[in-house]
């Protein structure tokens, strides 16, 4: 008599899986091991006689590609198609930025990520006095649609997916993607990528605001209602862990304080009127990859069984994707260090290793030279190399979720999953994360965890390679990017040209409109499209902004 | 469990790790009032964690630390050092605007009589702009992986020098 177990993993594999398949076949290379053992999509269990354990595996575990999604999201993995090797890049002039890209799609990177400049990020043109010193430095800067027409200059918006560091600014940045795909034949609805446009974690961790929370929630929400119509295909926000792992937090607390930000998304989408099942399946996630790879493995799989359980229960998703946490990693910067820089190489890997076996969608690792400047294009080739290696020569995209059944990572993924649960129970109790940030309680809790682990570091309890252990005298520092002058003069001269070409009617006449929509309540996004369009800058859409919406003081 | 140990630890007032040498040194250095320092975030970035530790562990060390959060201009950052009368500015940046932003805050500086003030800076700044910022009167600047230890005796140093060359003048 089959078990309960083996009776639901026949009706899985007649089912999910095999639709699957024959959408996306799984790939001879990533069937066998290196000693050519057969490798099967994935293992389960060999409890299946005791039915109280097989209903345990059930609930809390369950098969890849199906609720609550703990072992993935997707039934096949890696083994039909691999995570989208995607290295966040930009820097100076989109000449500049463009030329990088194409080297990096010559390398075999899979997907494009844009970062973009402080002053683009904040909503202030290239000669506003605030973007003095900063402009083209940590990322590309935009002004109008011209800088985003030479940024994707040869590259066919309708073969790759771009991501966007976005977030404040995140419609006017769209709309200028939507712009281009329309210039180069591309339609909207054949636009594929993602804009992080996660408002809460700058208030909490990062520091790119500009508006205040009630009005910043609106040009969210605005996005996912004109994207549920226009870019079926586009991920409308990447909800991030990212920047709150990188200012200090734990394992759990990244986990809690996303999904809690993910929480009040929905909320707000759900109370502008939007259905949950026709937004939340296009909802995506942004996580950090710490060197402590079995604690990283248990998180990435923690935060997925309980977004599922989230959507699900209390938002009474009906769509399986709306459950699905979908996300990309990065791993995490602020691990590097400026001394013996080569050994970042190794943090990165482990870091990377971490996100494949936590069944990561895409990935950036960083280079080994972050620590001091811009990367260097060979620390970036390498960087991309070390994902290349992971993905064909170590084996581990073999196999579905190859640590699930292992004692401590399954304990470890209960133990963060309560956690998480315990923070987003107590946000709610404070009326949300508006609220919660209001008080400064997650920033709080961030601060505390920071502090504890660099007072680690400063006693010799914590290790670190090359800083605190193992020290070693360096003669010789490597070469580093830098961003030279001009580039700013550059950057404005272009602005003032396009500022003397365009139809100064059509701008005055399209910024006019956006502004009365804004007092309204009408969808922002068509308005601040049509402004793109006749050219208008990003400072100049979002002063407008400004001045219906006031400023976000921390 | 060892987690909420630490965490116990860490809201104390003093920390004991810090408080080993350096600072049981620098309380008797301070002990008629504590000195003030002003901890500045200037420019578009939001990389505060470095800033924010140093804030703490500064206090800790027995300091009164005036931080400015994220985002000030040059205008501002003097403008506070001035108003609560500060007798260091430590900036904190990773954007790579250094060059320009503490040049301004330097020249600001300047313009208000204060050059007195002892200026020192953090963040990924490179080796080879060192020289310039020092130029700019920036004697102390701490890339990644610097010490605490280091960061607080190189201060203690800097406030006592600063001390005896200003009451020379005023004898």
């Amino acid at each position: 008599m089959d078990s309960l177990l083996e009776e639901r993993f026949e009706r899985w594999k007649s089912e999910t899986l095999a639709k699957s398949v024959a959408k996306m076949p799984e790939q001879a290379e990533r069937t066998v091991t290196v000693s050519g053992r057969p490798v099967d999509t994935v293992y389960l269990p060999g409890y299946t006689q005791d039915r109280l354990a097989c209903e345990r595996y059930l609930d809390q575990l369950g098969f890849p590609g199906e609720y609550p999604f703990t072992r993935g999201v997707q039934p096949t993995m890696y083994r039909s198609r691999l995570w989208t090797m995607r290295q966040y890049a930009g820097f100076a002039t989109a000449e500049k930025t463009n030329e990088r890209y194409r080297f990096l799609l010559e390398s075999g990177q899979t997907g494009l990520s844009v970062a973009f400049d402080l002053p683009t990020q904040i909503g202030y043109d290239s000669d506003h006095p605030l973007a003095a010193g900063e402009v083209g430095k940590v990322g590309v800067a935009i002004d109008t649609l011209a800088d985003m027409e030479i940024l994707f200059d040869s590259i066919p918006l309708d073969k790759v997916s771009t991501s966007m560091t976005i977030n404040a600014p995140a419609a006017v940045l769209l709309a200028m993607y939507i712009a281009v795909g329309a210039k180069q034949g591309v339609p909207a609805d054949k636009l594929t990528g993602t804009i992080q446009n996660d408002v809460l974690k700058e208030y909490i961790a990062r520091g790119t605001y500009i508006f205040p929370p009630a009005p910043s929630l609106r040009l969210i929400t605005n996005i996912f209602g004109y994207a549920a119509e226009h870019l079926p295909l586009f991920n409308i926000i990447s909800v991030s862990g990212y920047h709150i792992r990188e200012a200090g937090s734990t394992a759990a607390q990244e986990v809690g304080f996303t999904l809690a930000d993910g929480v009040a998304y929905v909320e707000a989408a759900r109370n502008a009127g939007l259905d949950v099942d026709r937004f939340a399946p296009r909802v995506a996630f942004f996580f950090g990859a710490m060197t402590d790879v079995l604690e990283e493995v248990a998180k990435f799989r923690a935060a997925r069984r309980l977004w599922a359980r989230i959507m699900k229960e209390r938002f009474g998703a009906k769509d399986p994707r709306s459950c699905m946490l979908r996300f990309h990693t990065q791993t995490c910067g602020a691990t590097l260090t400026a001394q013996q820089i080569d050994n970042n190489v190794v943090r990165v890997t482990l870091q990377a290793l971490s996100a494949v076996l936590g069944g990561t969608q895409s990935l950036h690792t960083c280079s080994r030279d972050e620590a001091l400047a811009l990367p260097a294009e060979e620390a970036v080739q390498i960087a991309l190399r070390t994902q290349q290696i992971i993905a064909h020569e170590s084996g581990v995209a073999h196999t579905v979720d190859p640590l699930a059944g292992s004692y401590f990572v399954e304990k470890l993924t209960d133990e963060i999953e309560a956690e998480a649960e315990a923070y987003i129970k107590k946000i709610d109790e404070m009326g949300g994360m508006v609220p919660a940030i209001e008080q400064r309680y997650p920033q709080g809790e961030i601060e505390q965890s920071a502090y504890r682990y660099q007072q680690e570091i400063e006693r010799g309890e914590r290790v670190i390679v090359g800083v605190n252990r193992y020290t070693a005298d360096e003669q010789s520092r490597p070469e580093i990017v830098t961003i030279s002058e001009e580039t700013t003069q550059r950057q404005i001269d272009r602005l003032n040209t396009v500022r003397a070409q365009r139809d100064a009617t059509a701008v005055g006449r399209a910024l006019d409109a956006l502004e009365t929509g804004a007092r309204g309540d009408d969808n922002l996004m068509p308005l601040i499209l049509s402004a793109v369009e006749a050219y208008a800058s990003v400072g100049e859409i979002c002063d407008r902004l400004r001045k219906v919406f006031g400023e976000y003081e921390d | 469990m060892g987690y909420k140990l630490l965490l116990k630890i860490d809201i104390q007032p003093h920390d004991p790790c810090i408080q080993s040498q350096v600072v049981a040194k620098s309380r008797a250095v301070n002990a008629r009032r504590p000195k003030r320092i002003l901890i500045g975030k200037v420019g578009l970035d939001g990389h505060d964690r470095g800033a924010k530790f140093i804030v703490r562990a500064l206090r800790n060390a027995g300091y009164e630390v005036i931080y400015t959060g994220i985002r000030k201009t040059p205008e501002q950052i003097v403008r506070t050092a001035i108003d609560e009368d500060v007798e260091a500015i430590g900036l904190s940046l990773l954007s790579g605007a250094h060059k320009e932003l503490f040049a301004r805050v330097a020249e600001l500086l300047k313009e208000e009589g204060a050059e007195n003030i002892v200026l020192f800076a953090g963040g990924t700044i490179p080796d080879q702009d060192i020289p310039y910022l020092r130029s700019l009167g920036f004697n102390w600047v701490f890339t990644p992986g610097a010490a605490l230890s280091e960061i607080l005796s190189a201060l203690e140093e800097a406030l006592t020098n600063s001390q005896s060359a200003g009451s020379a003048v005023t004898t």
